[in-house]
């Protein structure tokens, strides 16, 4: 009982030290709200303008229908350019893709002649250049497939594929992005605040103060856990209805309570790492650096920014162990496929044992770090 | 005194809300000692910080050695004229560097040279007697060496002004001897030199030649010393100040030291024998081979109040947080009230309070909130907190400040707040470090009136430590401690007898001089240089002062192991993880198949699924809505449903159709998934007819012939490893800059940007250099680990890499130094940077799809960002094998970063505080 007064009365300390810290609230309040519209409004990696440059050595009706096929939103006005460009295009990356069409392409067709037509492909743009092959291809072939009859939609084939993308219809990227964004900003902020209140607590020698006092170090954690949370929490379900929902207009497939209350869990493991980083940093610079050790792989090999399952087995199972995985997992379930709470209990289940360990192990060495 | 080294003429000063000074109209005469004198808060500091150049001017005019201090031309003129030490202990020190470092530092941005830098180095050092301890960082000297330090450093260019804030405060009262006897031999020395200083030591405010008395942002007086205490009819200084007081003010301040002293000279209320309040027994504490406390023993009896004098860094503090369970001794015990002190016993924690020697409340919140906070953590019955705040707040008068922020109230009232909060609990005993460091005489005459209230009315027992005699000879007992040892108990009164001084200071000098002997010096030789150097003119540019804030940030940063090694570890690390991590292949797809043909033909078509490298198959699906279900909760990527009829269809050669779901949540590895697919039913087909039909039917005219340039395997590694490092050299050095700069600002070292002849650029310059030698370290690590772990190629040019990296490197630290203009807290630096910058890295520069498929703000922000350019070099070099004259426009647009962000941090940087 006394404990619980004790925490309740450190964190609203903790609040209000919050408040007073306007520098830092700004940076909280566009963390929430404009990076997530900028991330969410700048489109994904699905294929959207990508640059394309057509040599067209036929200069024919079909070859004509051929270039305007390759449109937006996919593909940004294809720039007709000579044979002899194509290197510098691609070299200088200008261009992910520049296709030729050789002389004699509707003749050819018309005869009823296989014809072949060169497409180069920057390789390096991973996503985009195998994405991108795929509908030039589509493109061209329903393009000479009209032409010769119209009417047909390409290739006569005795099974047709209907494919239909779950979730995500057009595979719209202002989707993905702004919501992971949100799910980023999340594990980030929660960490920098309650880290940052705790080497804040150190450089000004309160900590000291504080130990002085009939209070345990579990209620001078939980007090920066309950309260730091709670402001991420609160700025993270004011951004995912007025900025994800209202400003970049994203449909949530599912409840967006259970996502809150994910998030809840989520933040229980993100400030228990942060208490962590602030423990075994002495100075700020060396907490940022901390920070950035911490919070890149976090991110990175979630699996929000790249598909868990390319990624080499190890670091698959290594990243079981962050909470960022499952919350990645769980976000996603809840926010595009519209789980509810039977399908994500699983990654719940983990965050909170993830949660409790991290929490245990963070104060474990906040104890020992205060006896020295 | 005719000549005047500073005139001031309707100076007004505020911070934001508050006014600081108002309206003040003053005239400093030359060659002389002036001294601000006055309690904390009233604008002494900022005065000086004016008329040193350190804040900006607001209103009024400032004439300093004969210029218009508000004239920047001037200011970089005057600047080698006038030396500024700033109030705290080593404020504009460096604690890394050792104390030769730091003088050598000063004397490269007065520009001095050769042999003369030599000799005037040695001199001060010799003089001040730092000479034996040259090679000590400064954040290991005592406070009396840091300010003798400070003072050297002040020195080396011989100025014309001196201007000290406080520079006694927290120093002991040796080291303070020692230190105006040093200040009067360098003024007898040089003649003509002016000092300014700032003090609230009435007794050494008695050897000034002129005295300004300062309340509340104005003047109350000006004159000798003797010249005030005529005026006012007093026989003392403190007296003399409080009847300069106006009458309102005038009646708060109690009566003085005279007067008080006998009054405290009550015994402590007897409570019987046996009844101890702390008995330390033989407590030592060493910390590794320095051993801090030695043998200390010492019994306390309930309702005494104990001092506890000694030098600076003699393990005074150490000590008490012993006796508070801070620190648990290496040797020897500790008992507090008959029990043997147990650190984790939160009920012996209730009979204590404790005040560390710099105010460690809550800044940012108000009087009131730190009181109740207290009372709350005490568990006080709630409904007599208000009581008891309201009985504390008039007791230790804090009834006008109850709601204002406590971080912004003076210090002598912040420590009456302290001490409050030690006592919310009415604890039976008081731990009290060096509380009225830096009070003023009238706020620590209260203070010691509380005390004694406390100590004689409720019998508390207050053990406390202090630098001042006449708070030592208030006290019922006094231990003097050095260098770890009690070198002597008693009461004031018989340690004066004793060492036949008379006196507690004669006592404390005697006995510390017996083992402290003073440093000696080459009497003969006079401390400063003869001639004078000035050359009068200011160079607007000196490669030596940009070279000497770059020769300083690198040993600071050489001597920061965490920094150091994440020079080579952290990124090569960083670049493992991204590397192995970050990979587009999007492979091992999970699929299941809801078959409700079950034919041969169904399972050969599924088979083309299992079988390719894309696709790992799962137990099948036997319910539309457990496809539904398995696909929700990401189990699945890809569902196929084939149709009842399927391998009849097909063998009669009728259409069919197959259908397939994919999870579109994450769009790129939806589309790469929809390309498998169609790729996979259409090969299945061709294969079909071969078998069947035994040719391959033509099923279009056209095919495209696909030239995938660069990277031929497609392999992911090759794009990522390139893209990974302009990630990490944006990030770090970037930050790293930042946090150089805030640090500086937060700790208070930036005062050498604003008082020395030192110029933005050529600090901002000389400061990025050790980073961008550090980011290029860490550049060569992290191509090693391209070439050699990862097996990524440099197919291009190495020099052409490595100079689009330096150009990279420059520009990403000059981005820091731009974010670091619009800090003040390291945390704000650290965040903002770090949010500002991963953003546009990871999603506008192209890592993922180029800049020109980017729209809304991606688009704008895309090629105003380095990272952008950069990244198109790392792969032009690495899986293009191009050459600098391929790319010589990325190149001259990254190079094109570097002037512009310089200037805006340039311009954006100010050169003197607010």
């Amino acid at each position: 009982m006394e404990s619980l007064s004790n925490i309740w009365h450190l964190g609203v300390k903790e609040l209000r030290s919050l408040w007073q810290d306007k520098v830092l609230m700004v940076f909280v309040l566009l963390a929430f709200t404009l990076m997530i519209y900028t991330a969410g409004s700048a489109g994904s990696m699905e294929l959207h303008n990508a640059p394309i440059a057509v040599v067209d050595e036929d200069n024919t009706v079909l070859s004509g229908r051929v270039i305007n096929s390759l449109q937006q939103p996919w593909f940004l006005p294809p720039d007709i350019v000579r044979y002899d460009q194509i290197d510098e295009l691609l070299d200088q990356g200008s261009h992910t893709f520049a296709l030729v069409i050789p002389e004699g392409f509707e003749r050819r067709v018309r005869q009823g002649q296989q014809v072949s037509l060169q497409l180069n492909i920057d390789a390096t743009r991973m996503s985009q250049a195998f994405i991108g092959t795929n509908y030039v291809e589509r493109f061209v072939i329903t393009e000479v497939a009209e032409f010769l009859q119209p009417g047909s939609s390409g290739m006569d084939l005795p099974v047709t594929l209907v494919s239909r993308a779950s979730f995500n219809p057009n595979l719209d990227g202002t989707w993905f992005g702004g919501v992971m964004e949100l799910i980023t900003q999340v594990t980030l902020i929660s960490i920098i605040l309650t880290g940052a209140a705790l080497i804040r607590e150190r450089e000004h020698g309160t900590v000291e103060h504080l130990m002085v006092m009939p209070l345990r170090p579990f209620e001078i954690m939980a007090s920066k856990v309950w309260a730091n949370g709670l402001v991420v929490l609160l700025v993270a379900s004011m951004s995912i209805t007025l900025v994800i929902q209202g400003w970049l207009n994203v449909p949530i497939a599912g409840s967006v309570w259970l996502f809150l209350l994910g998030a809840l869990i989520h933040l229980f493991s993100t400030t228990a790492i942060g208490i962590l980083i602030g423990t075994v940093a002495r100075t700020m610079p060396q907490f940022g650096l901390l920070l950035i050790l911490t919070i890149l792989p976090l991110q990175l090999l979630s699996g929000g920014i790249t598909p868990r399952e390319s990624m080499p087995e190890l670091v698959q199972n290594i990243m079981l162990a962050a909470p960022t995985t499952h919350f990645v997992s769980m976000a996603q379930a809840i926010l595009y496929r519209g789980a509810g709470i039977e399908v994500v209990w699983p990654q719940m289940l983990a965050l909170i044992v993830i949660g409790g360990v991290f929490f245990s192990l963070a104060l474990v060495l906040f104890r020992r770090h205060l006896s020295v | 005194m005719t000549e005047t080294v500073a005139r001031l003429d309707g100076i007004s000063h505020r911070y934001g809300e508050t006014s600081a000074l108002s309206d003040i109209a003053l005239e400093f005469p030359a060659g002389c000692m002036v001294g601000l004198i006055g309690p904390d808060g009233v604008g002494k500091s900022t005065l000086l910080g004016l008329i040193a150049g350190a804040r900006a001017l607001q209103r009024g005019s400032l004439q300093v050695l004969g210029g218009d201090m508000a004239s920047q031309r001037f200011r970089n003129q005057v600047a080698p004229r006038i030396a500024y030490m700033p109030q705290g202990l080593g404020g504009n020190l460096y604690h890394a560097l050792t104390v030769h470092e730091n003088i050598g530092f000063f004397a490269d941005l007065f520009g001095l040279t050769g042999a003369s830098r030599r000799e005037q180095i040695d001199r001060l050092l010799d003089a001040t007697g730092l000479l034996e301890f040259r090679d000590r960082p400064a954040g290991k000297l005592s406070g009396g060496m840091k300010q003798k330090l400070g003072l050297c450093c002040a020195l080396i260019h011989n100025p014309d002004l001196l201007i000290l804030d406080e520079p006694t405060t927290g120093v002991d009262p040796l080291s303070r001897r020692r230190f105006w006897d040093l200040i009067d031999t360098i003024r007898q020395q040089s003649g003509g030199m002016s000092v300014l200083v700032a003090t609230a030591y009435m007794e050494e405010a008695e050897r000034y030649d002129w005295l300004v008395a300062m309340d509340a942002g104005q003047v109350l007086a000006t004159g000798s010393p003797s010249d005030l205490r005529r005026e006012t009819g007093t026989d003392n200084l403190d007296d003399a100040f409080i009847a300069l007081l106006p009458e309102s003010r005038q009646a708060r301040e109690p009566g003085t030291t005279a007067a008080n002293r006998s009054q405290g000279a009550g015994q402590p209320s007897e409570q019987g024998p046996g009844t101890l309040a702390i008995e330390a027994h033989n407590l030592t504490l060493k910390f590794g081979s320095f051993t801090a406390v030695k043998d200390v023993s010492f019994d306390i009896p309930r309702g005494e109040i104990f001092g506890f004098l000694g030098s600076n860094g003699c393990g005074k503090t150490t000590t008490m947080k012993m006796l508070t369970g801070l620190l648990t001794p290496t040797d020897g015990e500790v008992r507090l009230f008959g029990e043997p002190l147990n650190a984790k016993d939160l009920a012996t924690r209730r009979k204590v309070g404790y005040m560390s020697q710099s105010f460690s409340l809550y800044g940012e919140l108000t009087v009131r909130q730190n009181l109740e906070l207290h009372a709350r953590l005490f568990h006080l019955p709630e409904a007599g907190i208000t009581d008891r705040i309201r009985t504390l707040s008039r007791e230790f008068d804090l009834e006008d400040v109850l709601d204002q922020r406590s971080g912004a109230l003076p210090l002598g009232v912040r420590q009456r707040l302290s001490l409050a909060v030690a006592v919310v609990h009415e604890p039976e005993l008081l731990i009290l470090d060096e509380p009225t460091s830096g009070v003023d005489p009238g706020a620590r005459n209260r203070f010691w009136q509380l005390l004694m209230r406390l100590s004689r009315q409720d019998g508390v027992t207050i053990f406390i430590s202090t630098h001042f005699m006449n708070e030592g000879e208030r006290c019922d007992r006094i231990s003097l401690m050095h260098a770890g040892e009690v070198l002597a108990c008693d009461s004031p009164e018989r340690l004066a007898a004793q060492t036949g001084t008379g006196s507690l200071e004669g006592a404390f000098m005697k006995t510390l001089e017996a083992v402290d002997k003073e440093p000696k010096t080459r009497a003969d030789d006079s401390v400063l240089n003869a001639g004078k150097e000035h050359s009068g003119r200011h160079k607007p540019f000196s490669v030596r002062r940009l070279w000497a804030y770059g020769r300083r940030e690198a040993r600071e940063l050489l001597r920061d192991p965490i920094r150091m090694a994440f020079a080579f570890i952290g990124s090569a690390l960083l670049m493992l993880i991204l590397g192995y991590g970050i990979t587009l292949d999007v492979e091992d797809l999970s699929f299941a198949v809801l078959d409700r043909d079950q034919t041969p033909q169904s399972r050969d078509y599924v088979n083309a699924f299992a079988g390719s490298r894309y696709f790992l198959e799962q137990p099948p699906i036997h319910r539309m809505d457990a496809l539904e279900q398995r696909m929700r909760s990401g189990e699945l990527s890809l569902a196929i449903e084939i149709p009842s009829g399927f391998g009849k269809d097909l063998k009669r050669g009728r259409n069919t159709e197959v259908a397939v779901w994919v999870d579109g949540a994450m769009p790129f590895r939806g589309e790469t998934i929809l390309g498998y697919v169609q790729g996979l039913h259409i090969s299945y087909l061709g294969e079909l007819a071969q078998r069947t039909l035994g040719e391959t039917p033509t099923l279009s005219l056209v095919a495209l012939e696909d030239r995938y340039r660069y990277n031929q395997d497609f392999r992911s590694l090759d794009a990522m490893v390139p893209a990974v490092i302009p990630i990490l050299l944006i990030f770090i050095p970037a930050i790293l800059m930042a946090l150089g700069i805030v640090r500086e600002k937060e700790l208070g070292s930036i005062t050498n940007l604003y008082v020395t002849p030192v110029t933005r650029l050529e600090f901002l310059l000389g400061k990025q250099l050790p980073y961008i030698a550090f980011s290029m370290v860490s550049y060569v690590s992290l191509v090693l680990l391209a070439v050699y772990v990862f097996d990524v190629p440099v197919k291009g040019g190495l020099l052409t890499l490595t100079l689009g990296a330096l150009l990279f490197v420059t520009a990403t630290t000059a981005l820091g130094q731009v974010m670091s203009t619009f800090a003040s807290t390291q945390i704000a630096a650290l965040a903002a940077t770090a949010i500002l910058t991963i953003l546009p890295t990871v999603q506008f520069s192209g890592l993922t799809e180029p800049v020109s498929s980017l729209s809304g703000a991606g688009a704008l922000i895309g090629p105003f960002w380095p990272a952008t350019w950069f990244l198109q070099i790392s792969r032009g070099v690495f899986t293009k094998g191009l050459s600098l004259a391929d790319m010589q426009g990325a190149f001259l647009a990254l190079a094109a970063f570097i002037p512009v962000l310089t200037l805006m941090a340039v311009v954006l940087l100010r050169k003197q505080g607010r």
